[in-house]
Formats: C-alpha cells, structure tokens, sequence
C-alpha cells in the first residue's frame, strides 16, 4: 500500500495524485453532457440568432444583465405561472455561453419575448421608474443614442459557426446586410432575411428609424427571447431525462 | 541573462504598441496601452537593477541563518491590503446602489451590471489573490527552510498578476466581459493569467525541490492543490474563440447547458479552491504558528486534504438545480455537496483543537481571536452550503439573497477574518517589529467588522427568504398573491441593513490599515507599550 509519507515526500508524486483525484468529479459529471443524446430536448423552431439579435444579446452580456436577471424558468409552480412554460435544455442551445444566470434581483428574462411593447421597452430601458416605480434596474439612456457598431459582424458569426452554432455560409455572407434590414420592413431582403431566421422580427425597435442604435439591438433580442421553439409540437415525455 | 530578460519585455512594449495601434475595438486599443505601459515600466527596473546588481555585488546574508526573500512578502502585504479596501469599497457601492438606484448615475461604466463583477474579481482574485500569494510565498520558505525559488521569477508572478488585475477591472468597467461569472476577463487576459500561474506553479515547486525538510508540510499540500486545481478549472472554463486577434470579443465553446455546467464546475471550485483549499493552507500554517501549538491532529490532516480535494469537484450542479441541466447531474451535485460538510467540518475541528492547550489566548490575544473566528464562520458556511444544495432548500433559496449572505458568511467571515489574522501576524514579522502598533486596534476592527458581517447576513437571509416566499405566495383564489415588483419593493429596508453592515466592513478594513502601516513603521502605541502580544519571531532572532 501508498504509504502517505511517500507522497508527502514527494511533490511530483504529489501533484500527479492530486490531478488524478481532482479530475474524477469533472469527467463523470461534465463529459456525458457531450454525448448523451438525452441532454438536448428534441424541439422544432430553434435557430441561430439573427446578426441583430446576436449584437443584442452582446450588449445584453457587455452590461452585465445576466448579474441580475436569469433566463432559466424552473419546473415549479409559481415559475410557471409567472414566467411561462419551464425552460428547455434546446433553448439555450446555440447560447455561447450560457446566460441562464444565479440570481434574480430582477426577474426572469427566458420568456420576456412579447409580453411587452418596442415601446415599454425603450421607456423602460432609459429610465426603469418611469414605468415600475418600485423598481430598482440602473437606467440605461444611452443604448438609444449609441449607434450600432460592430466592427465586424462577418467574424462574429464565423466565430460563433466555429464553436459548433449552425450558421450557415449565406448568412455569414449576408450579416452585414441582414443587421440593417431587420429594423428596416421596406428593406429589399426582409423575405431572405425570415427565411435564414424564422419568426425574426423586423420593424424599427426604439421608436427612431434615423438611428440603428444598440438599443434597437436589445430589443430586438428581448423580444425574440423564449419565443422559438414550438410548444404545440413539444412531446414533454419523449423528452424525460 | 539580464539582458535576455530586458530585451523581451522591449518587445512586449512593442507588440502592446503594434495591438493598440491595429485594435478592432477601442478596448483593445486601451488593453494594447496599458500592456505596453507595463512593459515599458518593467524595462526601466531590470535596467537599474541591473546597473545596481554590478555596482554592488550580493553581500549574502552574514550569519548562518537561511537569506529569505521577505521582500516578495513585503509586497504582496501591501498589495493584499489595498486591494481590500478598494474591493470592499466597490461592494459597499455596489450595495448602495441596490438600496437606492440613483447612485447608478445612468452611465455605461457606472452601472451595477459593470460594477458587481468588478467587486467580486476584486475581493476573490485582487485581495484573495494577492493573500493567498503572500502567504504561499511566505510558508513554503518558512517550512522548507528554504529561500524562494527563483530571482526574477517570484517578482514576475507578482506584478504579472497585479496586471491581470488592472486588466481584468478597466476591462469591466469599460463593458468587456465573458458574462460568465467570477470568470469575466476576456481570452486575452486568460491568457496573461495562464502564463502569470504557470510561472507560479513552477516557483512554488522549485521551492518545495530545495527544502531542507524531508517532509512537506500540510499547508502546501493545500497551497498546492489550490494551484494546480484553479489551473485545471481556470483553463478549461476559458475556452473560447476570438471574433479576432486585435478585438476583445470571444464566444466560448461550450454552448447551453455544457457551458452552464461547466461553468459552475468551475464556479464553485473557485470557492473550493481558491477560497477553501488556498485559505486552508493559511489556517494550517498560521493558527498553530500564533498560538505555539502542533496541529492537532496530523492523520485528520491527510483525510481532510484527500477527501475536501476529491468530494469538492463534484458540487459544481448544486448551483443548477431545476434548471434544465438533467436531473442525474443535479441529484449527483446535491448528494456530494452534502457528503462535503464532513470534510470540512474535519478541517474545522483540526483548526479549532490546535487551539487545546491555549484556548486562553483566545481571550488576551486579539489575532487569536481573528483566527479562530475565522474558522468558526467557515463551519457555519460549510454546514449552510450542504443544507443549500438540497433540491427542496434550494428550490426556495436559488436565485434570492440567501446565497449572497451564503457567500458572505464565507467570504467575510472566513476568508477575510483567517486573511486578517495572517497580515496581523506577518507585519511584525517581516517589518521586524517587537509586535504590533496596537493591540485595542485590532480588538477594534475585531468587533466592529464582526457587528458589520453579523448585519450583512442576518439582512440577507431575512431578505432571500421573505422574497423566496413571497414568490410563491398563492392568494385564496389561486392566483400569485404578490407581483415581481412588489418583492422589490420588500427587499429595500435589507438593502439598507446590508449597506450599514458592508460600511462597518469598510471601516474595520481601514482600522486595520492604519494599524499595519504604524507596525511597519516601528511606531507603539504608549498607553499599550506594557501590555502588546509580542512577536514570538522578533525574540527569536535574538
């Protein structure tokens, strides 16, 4: 038998046993993820977030919104009847990384698609209170003076293709047009720009068609979220894991 | 040597120049910047040393005794004790800010979403850091009897991670983040980390090789685990791919629920092994050291180390719990975070009972007390955590302030109170002090951070509970009783209960401050001159 004092004798020895005996957990736990078919729902309506969406949902990142909002309804009572039907794995599929969140100083955000208006959104967003007295969210005024810009959104999605989202090589090749038609409805492309992303959403979000503003790309993003996968077709028992 | 040395922190100037002036966003143009500042100034001080080294050659150490290298330790006593303040500082503003919403000022790099991370990076990696660096540093020359390894090495680690540091925070506060919590620097700064760790890793080995002792002692068993686990976890969690190599944006290469769960993996052993195992080490080192006792048990020591190291990997899905990660992953978190409790209430016991023998200086030594309270929140944080972790507890507990006051028990009282009592311990020592400038000081900070830390969570657990009952409240008809709004609402008397107590915090941090800083000027407070706890190690090197 490994008498301790030869270990305690020996770092290498040491180190080698402690990698083992901290890399055990890890591989049973977090490796089967990778390949268990079960772990990803099978659900129709999923897609890659559109170029606006995606720079929403990087803005929703850059200021930290996952700090006090999660996108996770849990299977509980309560959860569903305030937020919605509970979260499925699928939903967050395409989710680089993931922004399910830890703590809910604001609410839940997974089916915040649709429940309010382009604009309770932007009166929201510039001052909270003017909406939710009770509220206590920072105000976030100059996401709709702040034009768009993304200095490459080709590489974002090339970067996003690469770590494993679907995207295919006409919507990298289109990003960039496909940005500014989703706030534009005259726009020549919309019918292109729905059928790469179906129910995308296209209209002039923050209430001012002068500027693409990152607040346009919040929006966006906010109301397409929950709002994919297609609950009427889910077969929640096919799906037990 | 030197030169080499010189000439390669010219071309990091450089090539941080060459990256600012191609930046695809202006963070990377002032990331580029700050790099290159960096470079620019480590040039300047390997040149002057290098003409002060010739000028006049080492003169050794003159006696027989081992030449530590107690100016590493020096520095990262001053460093742990800024970093504390500002940490603590940012909390105390971040607090605020939830209590009274205004104080966000409706800017981009003022907000809350910017600030809460660059509180927590600031206490866990800039104060925790920066400590758990110090000590190691200072334990592994102590108990091997050996001077640190390496000569520009250890100070490479130093000021390496101060720049991961300053990175890291302009980064958050100029919007540039993975999102992914309590690892939001971008690939670029993981990457600064990665090399800074390494380079540590491999001084803290070198030191281990050159012991005069046969044996390693039990605390860098643990400062030894901490470092090569948050290697492990720090690595695998960072993965990602750039958008470019001149931007800061990255998409990280798990998706959904494998980057959730690899995230918490990694989430909570940054509280395994950052904020337990590394502290534990402390705990191993400097209670038995204070109170002139052996550890009380060495074959509780080897138990505690094997089984804390394997059973905490595991509890990583607790913080997942009905979410859609599969139930097996969850029901597996659950059930070893609650076999974890007995690790470390094994820890606890060790810690305390090194005290048999001398439990009296728990009440004529003010640092004792420090310690021991220290570990006296860390069992009460490690039995919270496993009651937590249970689906039923979590169900209600998840998502409210009840874990931030979890978190805080922890951090407040067992990281912090363990991480005073080192630097209350190793000021006088390294100074070369008869002992510390006052001793009602430090009783002071004492009960006026414990008052601050018992507000903090008692705030917080009425808070988190209130609201957690609050949410699944039915009223007679069946309806929720109360909307989100109304649960804000309910939380705001906390808040400011939670402010007061993260305000004493603050100010017992300055207490200790202001105490250090007249220790390590040789200054005694008169009214105490009779009765200070000496420095056992300033008598000893008489």
């Amino acid at each position: 038998m490994l008498n301790h004092k030869t270990v305690e004798k020996n770092s290498i020895l040491m180190v080698i046993l402690v990698l083992i005996v901290v890399s055990i957990g890890g591989i049973i736990e977090i490796a089967p993820l990778f390949y268990l078919e079960s772990t990803i729902e099978k659900v129709k309506g999923m897609r890659p977030y559109s170029p606006l969406e995606l720079a929403g949902r990087d803005i929703y990142i850059r200021e930290g919104c996952y700090n006090c909002h999660s996108q996770m309804v849990r299977p509980l009572r309560d959860e569903a009847e305030r937020y919605g039907h509970y979260s499925l794995a699928a939903e967050s599929m395409y989710d680089h990384p993931f922004q399910w969140g830890s703590k809910r100083t604001g609410p839940d955000l997974a089916r915040v698609g649709g429940r309010y208006s382009d604009e309770w959104h932007t009166t929201h967003m510039k001052n909270p209170r003017d909406v939710v007295p009770e509220s206590i969210m920072p105000g976030y005024p100059f996401l709709a003076t702040t034009a768009l810009e993304i200095p490459d959104i080709k590489g974002n999605l090339i970067a996003n293709q690469m770590v494993g989202v679907p995207y295919t090589d006409e919507m990298v090749e289109k990003a960039a047009a496909d940005l500014k038609t989703q706030v534009d409805p005259d726009a020549d492309d919309v019918d292109g720009l729905l059928e790469r992303y179906p129910k995308a959403q296209v209209r002039d979000f923050d209430g001012n068609p002068e500027l693409l503003s990152e607040m346009d790309a919040l929006i966006a993003y906010l109301q397409m979220m929950g709002t994919l996968v297609e609950f009427t077709s889910y077969d929640a028992d096919a799906n037990k894991r | 040597m030197n030169l080499f040395w010189i000439a390669l922190t010219i071309i990091a100037a450089l090539l941080g120049i060459l990256l600012s002036a191609r930046a695809a966003d202006p963070g990377m143009m002032i990331h580029g910047m700050l790099f290159s500042i960096a470079a620019v100034i480590s040039a300047f001080a390997l040149i002057s040393r290098h003409y002060r080294l010739a000028q006049a050659p080492s003169l050794g150490n003159g006696g027989g005794g081992i030449d530590y290298n107690i100016d590493i330790v020096k520095a990262g006593v001053i460093a742990s004790s800024f970093w504390g303040v500002v940490g603590f500082l940012v909390g105390l503003v971040i607090a605020l800010q939830l209590a009274f919403p205004v104080l966000n000022f409706d800017l981009p790099w003022t907000n809350f979403g910017r600030l809460r991370p660059l509180h927590t990076s600031a206490v866990i990696f800039a104060f925790g850091g920066n400590i758990l660096i110090m000590t190691s540093f200072h334990v592994v020359q102590r108990t091997c009897r050996a001077r640190l390894a390496g000569d520009l090495a250890p100070w490479f680690v130093f000021w390496g991670y101060q720049l991961f540091i300053v990175l890291a925070a302009t980064g958050y506060v100029l919007g540039i983040t993975q999102s992914k919590e309590y690892a939001e620097p971008e690939w670029y700064v993981d990457i600064w980390l990665t090399i800074v760790w390494v380079v540590y890793l491999l001084v803290f080995l070198a030191t281990l090789w050159k012991r005069q002792e046969k044996h390693i002692y039990v605390a860098n068993w643990f400062f030894l685990a901490f470092i090569v686990t948050v290697a492990m976890l720090h690595i695998v969690n960072n993965l990602s791919v750039p958008v470019s190599l001149t931007g800061v944006k990255s998409y990280s290469l798990f998706a959904g629920v494998q980057s959730a769960l690899t995230q918490w993996w990694y989430g909570h052993n940054a509280v395994g092994f950052f904020l337990t195992a590394g502290f534990l080490g402390i705990m191993y080192y400097f209670i038995p050291k204070r109170v002139n006792r052996p550890v009380y048990s060495y074959r509780l020591s080897i138990i505690h180390f094997w089984s804390l190291i394997f059973l905490y990997i595991w509890a990583g899905p607790h913080h997942l719990h009905y979410t859609a990660l599969p139930d097996w992953a969850q029901t597996l978190g659950m059930t070893f975070s609650i076999m974890l409790w007995m690790p470390s209430w094994g820890g606890m016991i060790n810690g305390l009972m090194t005290l048999s023998g001398a439990w009296d200086k728990l009440r004529t030594d003010p640092v004792v007390r420090f310690l021991v309270a220290s570990v006296a929140f860390y069992g009460m944080s490690t039995f919270e955590g496993p009651l937590m972790s249970i689906k039923a507890v979590n169900a209600l507990s998840h998502y409210t302030d009840w874990t931030i006051g979890h978190v805080h028990s922890g951090a407040l009282g067992w990281v912090a109170y363990i991480s005073f009592g080192a630097l209350y311990f190793l000021v006088p020592v390294l100074w070369k002090r008869k002992s510390l400038y006052s001793d009602a000081l430090v009783n002071l900070h004492f009960w006026v951070s414990t008052v601050g830390i018992l507000l903090y969570i008692t705030a917080m657990w009425v808070s988190g509970i209130l609201q957690g009952l609050m949410w699944r409240a039915y009223d007679s008809f069946g309806f929720l009783e109360y909307s989100f709004s109304e649960t804000v609402e309910a939380m705001h008397p906390f808040y400011i209960i939670r402010a007061i107590g993260g305000l004493l915090f603050v100010l017992g941090s300055l207490i200790m401050v202001y105490n250090l800083w007249r220790t390590a000027r040789g200054d005694i407070r008169e009214k105490e001159a009779g009765s200070l706890v000496p420095n056992a190690e300033f008598a000893g090197a008489r």
